[in-house]
């Protein structure tokens, strides 16, 4: 027994002197990764933490525009608009030694595409992918798809051998509590190497030494201690005392603090989330409200002075403190589709906005429901009472109801809600995924968050159009023009777009990037 | 005396279901766990398919007799958040909760009658009155305060002191502990204050007012005019009859040190099972929420019951109304 201890004594000494190195980050944020393997989960910590490790064709880079990772170029094939082309790196090997070839990009693929996967809707339109040569790769899609590369940023290739060899050949059933090989340890061709993981707790990675861009990227960071803060306080605390280098999710109120503490210093950039509320347009009749029989909604004149009631420069300063840029419409700035033109038109105008209400019928106003989250956006409940303020003037009594994500989320969803507040982040870059998830009319599988009612078959055709229309000009055109009726009916309230805020220490060099998924191997320690 | 201990033990039971069930029936105003099990690209289908591979589209009675048939055979379901086995979640971030109560209440108990002691001896000296009107503090001040005060001064301003975390831990056979690196017992010191200073002023505050109490006592004048030293008139005569309410009191606080930890656990960011909890509230991790209130109601429970059962030795009036001569 007593050996033991010595043992472990001196491995926690040994392990206590590794971590002073003055290449390591330390790095923290409110939640940890839900799992590592590749395909089990999409969602956005999680992709982050998986980001360091493995790799996917394409990356985004910091400013969010493509940058080639596991493949090198990538272009429809001339002859044939269904399928993609892929030209493969090589030379790659994955962190155990393997070399990386199309035959890995092949598996991971049909890896994504199980049951199991979370990452199959993303490539929903992928029927085939096939190895030409060991470094080729065709994805036949079912009809052409000009946007497929985007869809592929957060997909993960992993080595098809490494896999087989432990067992992980499928992935991981996460709602079943499936625990595979691959849940807690990781084989990816990216710049660092899993060195400890407790979930929740801690992760600790390792430069990858023989990574294939070790002289293109910065890879100043040797080491990554990655510890998840859930409380605010706390997380702001550890960084004025020290104990992190680097810190997502700020708490806004503390970013003036951070900002004067010594040695400190905050970057922020406006995040790929816009702010907005949704108005039920479509029922006859809505049960939020105390008007009987109509629904006040459906008057486009009562939506547009609602928007005309916000106002946006107030929100902006009093409720962020400055973190958030008023949107005239509900795409981010780097979407395709957002125009300058656009993003300016919603105006605060307290007396049109009350002339409107008079011509729809409404001069004494109504009362209605607002249900907002309190745990998801940037002060999202301080945003919705403020706008209960705004509303007020133009003699709308809006009665405030807020609740966690998880209680609000689902009345959107199921369609209880007839005003309530959502923020959409835009992963492909591209307006065609606002459209089918927020303008197209609700099917099973599509315009599954649209709560507003809203229906226009004439437009959903367009949109549904949208997917295989391979003439970037022509589609464009389109988007400008499904964009315009948007617009035209106020189908939403757009309110901001979140500025994404990252508490640094000064010797940590990194500009933010507007997904919210700093990679490790961009930043530069001097 | 076994019909009394017997019928205890039915009782115990009996609280624990009902615990269960209500916590059963509130598990769906907290929320709908689908929501963040899916990302925003889900279908309905999906929602669907997910519901039912879950059983959350059965009643919450259902679901209850579900999770109890599971748990009498050790099994308490899968986290939806992590994936994993409850119960290996559990076990594993026992130690961390368990250590941090033990050093609280052994803390607690150091302090608190030490001080206890000294203010009641002492009881109009100027130290003992600031020690009175601090302890006031501990009483008054919310927990998650005094944490967040205590960083502030030890971690930012000083620099002494961990801010978050275990810091380095030592795996012995599955049982994580801190106490064997330096790093492991400077966290342990911010967390263990801000859990046990309410403990501390309890303790304190009880052990004065027996010690008052007990030094008005006719052997307590006794022993002195036999000339007795003051030490072993207030140790040996004096503090030992103190001890037996508080006693008591500590160890129903035990139970309450390990329960309150959800809120130290969050402002230290401490991996322990209170960390856990408040994580599966936020996100509907049902199976960890319900395992979690079940382990602590158990814990209450036993407690309550070892207490019982202790009365009965103790206290002879019990027995007297048990065998029913009235």
């Amino acid at each position: 027994m007593k050996t033991t201890f010595a043992l472990s004594m001196a491995a926690a000494l040994l392990a206590t002197t590794a971590t002073v190195s003055a290449e390591t980050l330390r790095w923290a944020r409110s939640g940890d990764a839900l799992t590592l393997d590749p395909h089990a989960q999409n969602e956005g910590p999680t992709h982050t933490i998986r980001h360091q490790m493995y790799e996917p064709l394409i990356i985004r880079d910091t400013t969010g525009a493509f940058e080639p990772a596991l493949a090198t170029d990538w272009a429809p094939k001339e002859d044939d608009p269904n399928v993609w082309v892929f030209n493969l790196r090589e030379g790659v090997k994955f962190h155990d030694g393997a070399d990386f070839t199309a035959e890995d990009v092949v598996f991971s693929f049909e890896r994504a595409k199980q049951p199991n996967s979370d990452m199959k809707e993303l490539i929903g339109s992928i029927t085939e992918v096939r190895a030409v040569d060991d470094y080729t790769i065709e994805m036949v899609t079912d009809g052409p798809n000009p946007i497929l590369p985007s869809n592929l940023t957060n997909l993960f290739i992993m080595d098809k051998g490494w896999a087989e060899a432990n067992d992980t050949v499928n992935v991981q059933d996460f709602e079943g509590g499936e625990i595979t090989y691959a849940t807690t340890n990781a084989n990816g061709t990216g710049p660092y190497v899993l060195t400890s993981r407790e979930p929740d707790v801690r992760t600790v990675m390792t430069k990858n030494e023989n990574y294939w861009g070790i002289d293109q990227f910065p890879l100043e960071v040797t080491e990554i201690v990655y510890t998840p803060i859930q409380n605010a306080a706390t997380r702001v605390a550890a960084l004025l005392s020290g104990e992190i280098d680097f810190l997502q999710d700020m708490p806004v109120q503390d970013l003036e603090r951070v900002q004067n503490a010594d040695g400190l210093t905050v970057k922020k950039a406006p995040q790929n989330r816009v702010i907005f509320f949704g108005m039920n347009m479509g029922a006859d009749d809505i049960e939020a409200d105390n008007v009987d029989g109509k629904n006040p909604l459906a008057d486009v004149r009562v939506r547009e002075a609602m928007s005309k009631a916000i106002n946006r420069d107030a929100i902006q300063q009093v409720v962020m403190r400055g973190q958030s840029e008023p949107a005239g419409m509900i795409a981010p700035p780097f979407v395709n589709g957002w125009t300058e033109e656009m993003d300016a038109e919603s105006s605060t105008d307290i007396e049109a906005a009350k002339a409107l209400m008079e011509e729809a019928g409404y001069g004494d106003g109504f009362s209605i429901r607002l249900d907002c989250p309190n745990d998801r956006y940037v002060n999202d409940e301080a945003i919705c009472q403020a706008a209960v303020g705004m509303l007020g003037q133009i003699g709308v009594t809006v009665n405030l109801d807020a609740k966690p994500k998880a209680q609000h989320f689902p009345l959107i969803t199921d369609g209880q809600t007839d005003f309530y507040m959502l923020g959409w982040g835009v992963p492909t870059y591209d307006s065609e995924y606002i459209f089918n998830f927020l303008v197209h009319g609700r099917e099973s599988d599509i315009g599954t968050w649209n709560g507003t009612g809203y229906d226009n078959d004439e437009l959903d055709a367009k949109i549904k159009s949208l997917a295989s229309n391979t003439d970037l000009e022509a589609r464009n055109a389109d988007i400008a023009e499904i964009w315009r009726v948007v617009q035209d009916e106020h189908l939403y309230i757009p309110i901001h777009h979140q500025v994404l805020n990252w508490g640094m220490a000064e010797k940590v060099g990194i500009e933010v990037d507007p997904e919210d998924q700093p990679k490790i191997k961009y930043f530069t320690m001097n | 005396m076994l019909a009394y201990i017997i019928r205890r033990i039915g009782q115990s039971a009996l609280v624990l279901l009902i615990v269960g069930l209500v916590a059963f029936s509130m598990f769906r105003f907290v929320g709908d766990p689908i929501d963040n099990m899916l990302g925003q690209e889900r279908t309905a289908e999906d929602i669907d398919r997910l519901r039912a591979q879950l059983g959350l589209d059965q009643p919450f009675v259902v679901q209850y007799f579900k999770f109890l048939e599971g748990a009498v055979q050790g099994n308490f379901g899968v986290s939806y958040r992590q994936g994993r086995p409850v119960a290996e979640i559990l076990l594993e971030r026992a130690p961390a909760t368990l250590e941090l109560a033990a050093v609280s209440g052994i803390l607690a108990i150091l302090f608190g009658i030490a001080l206890g002691v000294f203010t009641a001896i002492r009881r109009d000296g100027v130290l003992a009155n600031f020690i009175m009107s601090a302890s006031l503090i501990g009483v008054s001040l919310p927990t998650f305060l005094i944490g967040i005060l205590l960083i502030y001064l030890f971690s930012v301003e000083l620099g002494w002191l961990p801010s978050f975390g275990r810091g380095e831990t030592v795996d012995l056979g599955g049982w994580s502990t801190g106490f064997l690196t330096e790093s492991g017992l400077k966290a342990l010191i911010l967390p263990s204050i801000t859990l046990g200073l309410y403990q501390m002023t309890l303790i304190m505050r009880l052990v004065r007012s027996e010690m008052l109490e007990v030094l008005r006592q006719d052997y307590i004048r006794f022993a002195r005019a036999r000339g007795l030293r003051d030490r072993a008139v207030n140790f040996r005569h004096a503090l030992k009859n103190t001890m037996v309410p508080v006693i008591t009191v500590i160890g129903l606080q035990l139970g309450a040190i390990i329960a309150f930890a959800i809120i130290t656990e969050t402002v230290f960011q401490w991996p322990g099972v209170g960390l856990l909890f408040i994580n599966a509230i936020q996100f509907v991790d049902i199976p960890v929420m319900a395992a979690y209130l079940m382990l602590i109601s158990v814990m209450f429970v036993g407690i309550n019951l070892l207490v019982d059962i202790l009365y009965f030795f103790i206290d002879p009036r019990l027995r007297a109304d048990r065998s029913g001569g009235h």
